[in-house]
């Protein structure tokens, strides 16, 4: 494999790990955020600083990276708690701006030109670079899915999705709404972080406009896209998303023109993304396979 | 001082332009119109391109630019919204979201803005104002004076007219409205028409007093627009007028008296997100489900 697939696919793992993470609040826990690339943000940020300017090293800036987002998350998830619906994407967009503007202001994060020198994973005396980066992106790729499989059989995941479908009903049958946002935010910016830690190791740099608005919206684009609400869905969108505009150079000049209209279009006839429940898509492989297409989730 | 008061004065009208249209489409459609952004840059945009490529003055170039942009705002209703009011909440945000992105990257192409900025240096024709301390440059006479036209006609059409009586009826009870015989589809197209044409109105004079014109001009902006009617509680017109100012001044008030120690773009949005937290439905608002 050469190198620029190799970056290329190791980039597409990194977003599958943001769009799995994203899937949990919107798709599973019904609270929709366009700033979930803000707390990909704080991870590689947090990652950049550990290495750099502390010199710790592997899996202790990972760490630090996932319990920084965690708890940044959780204190996102406070607003969530008592704000609904178009309120808490306010408060998310504004989370994204505010974010940005502690990077770009704030010196010991290297204002404006970011942190530059962000070396390689290395695990006794192995460096982590290309087809080993991807490789231990994929196991990533892999323990996050396992573990989101697993957490949405608990009833965990039974409260989350009872909260997406009525919030007031999950409160008179027992559910405690409020510690089960919380948690939610939590271990989604936590995985957010992870991605961004990672990403920040592959780079080998982080700036601060890497994590804007738009980049909040091309996440949500990967899960929608998909299909919110189920497993497999945003690993395809992620693929699509991430994958596509680098094979065909016109439509990486048109990608965000490509993007918006993609989402309008798909919001408007095939509203649960490519592979959502009742989509064109599972449906026709529900007929080619019967009896498997309806159990895969 | 006096600097600072026209400052404010200005920045408020400026918020108040954007806000109205944004409260105005979510009191009657519930949608978080986040496209308005990408509304007000096209307004800049064709603004710029009538006065530049026809030569017409600043008055018929701003004439031109409400003009496309509310023709604009309709069809972000006919070709958009329309079709998935029915779904759940977060199904037109998308929409609008997927919209804005096209928008402003569409502008960005090198046949429309271009990734650069240009300028735009039309002379409005107005006087400069000088009243003792009190002084105010001819633009911002404009943007004040187009404000205030603007925001009676406003004011006069929902209060006033059998017009204003349907969309305040729309946006209470949009099924009752109709089958009172409310003609919803044409209250809406005409609300979003005024709406847009005013984020139209703020791209070129935003553009004219900061001498610019380029593709991302409406994120930060509208985004503020979107603080101001939160402040004002999201829906209500008088109230987004309010908030407009006290946002204005709270902003410039920071940073001319504290420094610039943090942008003043990201000091609304963390007042956005206290409001949020301690009151959830906004300043002003009513409670909403």
């Amino acid at each position: 494999m050469d190198g620029y697939l190799i970056s290329v696919a190791t980039f597409i793992g990194i977003w599958m790990l943001m769009s799995m993470s994203l899937n949990l609040l919107v798709g599973y826990a019904g609270q929709v955020s366009i700033g979930h690339a803000a707390f990909f943000g704080i991870g590689a940020y947090t990652t950049a600083y550990c290495t750099v300017k502390l010199g710790l090293p592997f899996p202790v800036d990972l760490l630090a990276a996932m319990v920084v987002t965690g708890i940044a998350g959780g204190f996102l998830g406070l607003p969530a708690l008592r704000v609904r619906h178009d309120f808490l994407v306010l408060a998310t967009i504004g989370i994204n701006f505010i974010v940005v503007a502690i990077f770009q202001y704030t010196p010991a994060l290297g204002g404006a030109f970011g942190i530059v020198g962000i070396p390689p994973i290395r695990i006794a005396g192995v460096e982590f670079l290309e087809l080993k980066m991807l490789l231990l992106v994929l196991a990533f790729v892999a323990l996050v899915f396992g573990l989101k499989a697993l957490l949405l059989r608990t009833w965990f995941g039974v409260r989350l999705v009872a909260i997406r479908e009525d919030e007031e009903a999950a409160a008179a049958i027992g559910i405690n709404v409020a510690s089960t946002k919380i948690w939610a935010f939590v271990i989604s910016c936590g995985v957010a972080g992870l991605a961004g830690s990672l990403y920040a190791r592959q780079l080998a740099s982080v700036f601060p406009e890497s994590f804007g608005f738009v980049e909040s919206v091309t996440v949500l684009t990967m899960v929608v896209l998909g299909g919110a609400g189920t497993l497999v869905g945003p690993l395809v969108g992620a693929i699509i998303i991430g994958g596509l505009p680098e094979y065909l150079r016109p439509i990486k000049e048109w990608r965000y023109v490509i993007y918006g209209l993609v989402l309008v279009l798909l919001m408007i006839f095939e509203r649960d993304g490519l592979l959502g429940k009742e989509s064109r898509l599972r449906r026709l492989l529900a007929r080619l396979a019967p009896g498997r297409g309806t159990a895969a989730r | 001082m006096s600097l600072t008061v026209a400052n404010i004065l200005v920045t408020g009208c400026l918020y108040t332009l954007i806000a109205i249209g944004l409260t105005m489409v979510y009191g009657m459609l519930r949608v978080l119109h986040i496209v308005h952004a990408g509304v007000f840059a096209v307004g800049a945009m064709v603004g710029l391109l009538v006065f530049q490529a026809l030569g017409a003055g600043f008055w018929l170039s701003l004439l031109a630019a409400m003009l496309a942009s509310g023709v604009m705002g309709v069809a972000i209703y006919h070709l958009g919204y329309r079709w998935v009011l029915d779904a759940p909440r977060g199904t037109p945000l998308i929409v609008s979201i997927g919209l804005f992105i096209a928008v402003q990257s569409l502008l960005e192409r090198p046949f429309l803005l271009g990734p650069d900025a240009s300028s735009f240096d039309a002379p409005t024709g107005l006087s400069a104002l000088e009243i003792g301390d009190f002084a105010m440059t001819s633009i911002q006479v404009t943007i004040v004076l187009s404000t205030a036209v603007v925001g009676l006609a406003v004011w006069y059409i929902l209060a006033r007219t059998r017009l204003g009586l349907g969309w305040r009826a729309l946006s209470e009870d949009m099924n009752m409205a109709r089958s009172l015989g409310v003609a919803a589809e044409r209250a809406i197209a005409v609300n979003m028409f005024v709406g847009s044409a005013m984020a139209g109105l703020a791209g070129v004079l935003i553009a004219v007093y900061e001498n610019a014109v380029y593709a991302h001009m409406g994120s930060v902006v509208a985004y503020k627009a979107f603080v101001v009617v939160v402040l004002g509680g999201l829906g209500s017109v008088p109230g987004a007028v309010a908030a407009a100012f006290v946002l204005a001044t709270v902003e410039i008030g920071i940073s001319t008296w504290l420094g610039s120690f943090f942008p003043r773009d990201a000091i609304g949005f963390a007042v956005l997100i206290l409001i949020l937290l301690f009151m959830p439905t906004g300043l002003m608002g009513k409670r909403l489900d």
